[in-house]
């Protein structure tokens, strides 16, 4: 592979692996003579066998809800390298903020100390969409609220990794973190084990680890279950995946009853007690008995048998109020109020509109944002400003000025670049980085992550559904 | 195991077998097409009838034009026991059991559906289609390899074998029933002759030909009869195959067989002993077509039986 046509320069862009045509940055030389002896015509090769590959396993995703639009994940070969040095950083980071949102969490459920010391205000928590009022005063397994997040970061100008969003609810993503490692071990096998990488494939057994200890204080040999949606749900296959990576069960709403406030499986040889939940549906299904009365879906009564500790639930139900966009902007000041540390991983600045100077600010320059509901997710109900039409901005200001709580917006992002096979070349795109970590016994935070990339040229907009792929991420360990 | 996962992996294996049997009927009479012989032997109709499901078919087809009755068996969306439904839902299936099945058996059964997808898209005449049938026809083969060679022989691989192995007596029966009644020889101006090129055909729609000649080695209706319902050790004669599944049922159980505790049991028990006592003398005394009726209806019943054991557990 040549990379003398590869131009990093862009005004606003920071390229991850290039100084400037010919120059790669301190430590990936290595990297782009592995790819540069591999030569053109053999790595375009294996882009196409790992495509097909994929395709054969049927690692694929479902948009909408009919079964028939079956996507595979567009997949990049060329690798997204993380240096030593910038991981430490993100792995010591995300760590800290899982721990002060934890705490968050605990605090929001309980005595509510930092609403009364005025760190974060009352109203804010209150007018939460995502606030659970059955969890107010909860003691969950082992004290733990967020088992498992998938920190989305972003790199700004100078190259700094800085968090977008904390995606504590069920964050999705981390089997194509294995699958494409999967890949791309027999794609680049040269390039592999000439770097230093650090493993990722253990996350499937620390998964189990850390499920199981939530409920070892009751029980010798805990059974664990993976709860989908379905077939039909756009992760379905990660589900399943982590399932059978788990070893376990991969359960759906009516494989599950209670009875005398246990949760029981229906099995080929009667009922079966469960006693961990890895839940993969959103608070609402979980039980209609308190959650939402009019739906189908769910367990009948699993809250009462969670609130009694008869069975663990992870992510807890109610860590969506850490989630909510308005919130996130505080979660520096959460990070100071708990564990009087600084940050170590910054937010992307943030206008709140529920804070009346700020609000005033994003009317005044809608052109010019990123307009987010508080409580979206997936890049759904979002307003790109420079990309935006004058009627969406109308709209958008309507939607803001009678309703200030449910919006926040950040400038536009400049996400960095990685060198991305684009037909014969590798050319400059866009990325953002999805690291996942688990919260049991300590704190472990894959050295990896999910590496979305916008394929389309210019593009900023990583989202699979809009033309977005994935590579694999490598740390490398030195 | 999980009800609905035990329900998913014996239908995903059954499906496969069903797209794979259609595969076999259609294939029989590609070849009987080229060999010149009575009309009744290039009549398509006969295979509108093995499925049972005529009915449906004089509802929305015109004849039963090679082209109609080709589109009928191998793409037709709407009718549910189609080669392409069979394979979606045996692909859908085994996606729910994703987590259980071994990778290689879900590679399979992806690869077959992705295969019959591409070939639907194609635009063949029924002759040109021989290829295709035989691919579905590995792919059964391999699927079942694959669940053989890569799923721990537990319960779910029982489940998996039951539902292949009833699935496989059905089909066997329905085909030996159509075809032998047209091939039975009738009283007529060309005497009794033996159509042993209709008959050959017939064992060759059940890739039987070859060890019933080891057997046997002349052609007669009693013969091809004898060997596709009784014989123990061929894998696709009805015997063989009931034989297989009360294994896996009492399997799964923990009954000892000999005996029964449950329906399902007490079904495919009665339908094991009824064959391997039978004398086909006095089946083809009775006749054919009346014992296979029998026999369907009991296969029919044990696969009901066990769904109600197995599959629908309530509080």
């Amino acid at each position: 592979m040549d990379f003398a046509q590869y131009d990093p320069q862009g005004p606003d862009f920071f390229d991850e692996i290039f100084e400037a045509t010919g120059t790669p940055r301190p430590g990936f030389q290595p990297l782009i003579q592995g790819l540069a002896d591999l030569g053109q015509e053999k790595i375009l090769a294996r882009q196409k066998a790992a495509e097909q590959a994929l395709l054969k396993a049927g690692i694929t995703f479902t948009l909408g809800d009919s079964g028939d639009n079956e996507r595979i994940f567009p997949f990049d070969i060329i690798p997204r390298v993380v240096g030593a040095r910038d991981w430490e950083r993100i792995e010591s980071g995300i760590k800290q903020r899982l721990l002060a949102l934890n705490l968050f969490l605990s605090d929001v459920y309980g005595d509510q100390k930092i609403v009364k010391d005025k760190v974060v205000p009352r109203e804010l928590i209150e007018t939460c969409n995502d606030f659970r009022k059955p969890c107010v005063g909860l003691k969950p397994p082992r004290g733990i609220w967020c088992h498992i997040s998938g920190t989305d970061l972003v790199r700004d100008k100078t190259g700094e990794f800085v968090v977008l969003e904390d995606n504590v609810r069920c964050p999705s993503g981390v089997s194509y973190v294995l699958e494409n490692r999967q890949i791309l071990k027999r794609t680049l096998p040269r390039i592999f084990e000439q770097l230093s990488i650090r493993p990722v494939d253990d996350y499937p057994m620390r998964l189990l680890d850390m499920l199981r200890y939530l409920a070892s204080e009751r029980t010798a040999n805990p059974r664990v279950v993976v709860l989908t949606p379905g077939r039909y749900n756009s992760a379905y296959f990660e589900h399943a995946f982590l399932a059978q990576q788990m070893g376990v069960d991969l359960v759906q709403s009516d494989d599950l009853l209670t009875r005398d406030d246990f949760v029981y499986m229906r099995t080929t040889r009667g009922l079966e007690r469960v006693d961990v939940i890895y839940r993969r549906i959103g608070d609402d299904f979980l039980d209609p008995e308190v959650f939402r009365p009019d739906s189908l879906l769910g367990i009948p009564g699993v809250m009462r048998s969670y609130l009694k500790g008869n069975v663990a639930i992870a992510n807890a139900p109610g860590t969506g109020v850490a989630d909510d966009k308005a919130v996130y902007a505080y979660v520096e000041d959460i990070i100071r109020y708990y564990l009087s540390e600084d940050p170590i991983l910054r937010n992307v600045p943030t206008y709140v509109c529920s804070r009346e100077k700020d609000c005033a600010y994003v009317l005044e320059h809608l052109e010019e944002l990123v307009v987010k509901a508080t409580d979206g997710a997936g890049g759904y109900g979002m307003l790109i400003g420079p990309h935006s039409t004058a009627s969406e901005r109308e709209v958008f200001h309507e939607r803001i000025r009678s309703n200030p709580r449910g919006y926040i917006a950040q400038p536009t992002l400049s996400l960095s670049r990685v060198p991305t096979l684009i037909g014969q070349h590798c050319e400059p795109r866009h990325v953002d980085l999805r690291p996942f970590a688990l919260c049991g016994e300590g704190v472990y935070v894959q050295p990896g992550g999910l590496t979305r990339v916008a394929l389309k040229k210019g593009s900023l907009v990583v989202n699979s559904s809009q033309g977005g792929g994935s590579k694999d991420t490598w740390v490398l360990s030195k | 195991m999980l009800s609905r996962v035990a329900d998913a992996i014996y239908w995903a294996s059954r499906y496969v077998e069903r797209a794979e049997n259609v595969a076999r009927f259609i294939n029989v009479n590609l070849d009987l097409m080229l060999d010149s012989a009575s009309v009744e032997r290039h009549s398509w109709a006969p295979l509108v009838a093995t499925t049972g499901d005529k009915e449906w078919y004089d509802a929305r087809y015109e004849d039963s034009s090679p082209q109609n009755v080709a589109h009928f068996l191998s793409f037709d969306r709407s009718y549910p026991n189609s080669i392409i439904s069979s394979v979606r839902a045996a692909r859908e299936n085994a996606r729910t059991v994703r987590d259980v099945i071994s990778r290689e058996m879900w590679e399979q059964v992806n690869a077959l559906y992705l295969m019959v997808m591409e070939a639907s898209q194609r635009k063949s005449e029924p002759d040109e289609l021989a290829s295709f049938y035989d691919q579905v026809k590995l792919a059964g083969t391999n699927y079942a390899g694959a669940t053989d060679a890569t799923l721990t022989h537990g319960e779910a691989w029982h489940f998996s074998r039951l539902g292949r192995m009833l699935e496989r007596a059905d089909k066997t029966s329905r085909i030996l029933d159509v075809r032998s009644f047209i091939l039975m020889p009738v009283f007529s101006d060309s005497g009794t002759s033996v159509d042993e090129v209709g008959w050959t055909a017939l064992l060759n729609s059940a890739s039987a030909l070859q060890m019933y000649r080891q057997l046997y080695h002349t052609i007669s209706p009693q013969n091809v009869a004898s060997f596709l319902l009784l014989d123990a050790n061929f894998p696709r004669s009805i015997r063989h195959c009931v034989h297989r599944a009360q294994e896996s049922l009492h399997a799964i159980t923990g009954t000892p067989t000999g005996g029964y505790l449950t329906e399902d049991e007490r079904i495919v028990g009665l339908l094991r002993s009824s064959l391997d006592y039978a004398q086909i003398e006095t089946i083809m005394e009775v006749g054919l077509h009346n014992y296979l009726d029998e026999l369907q209806t009991n296969l029919n019943s044990a696969g009901t039986a066990i769904r109600q054991h197995f599959f629908t557990v309530t509080a």
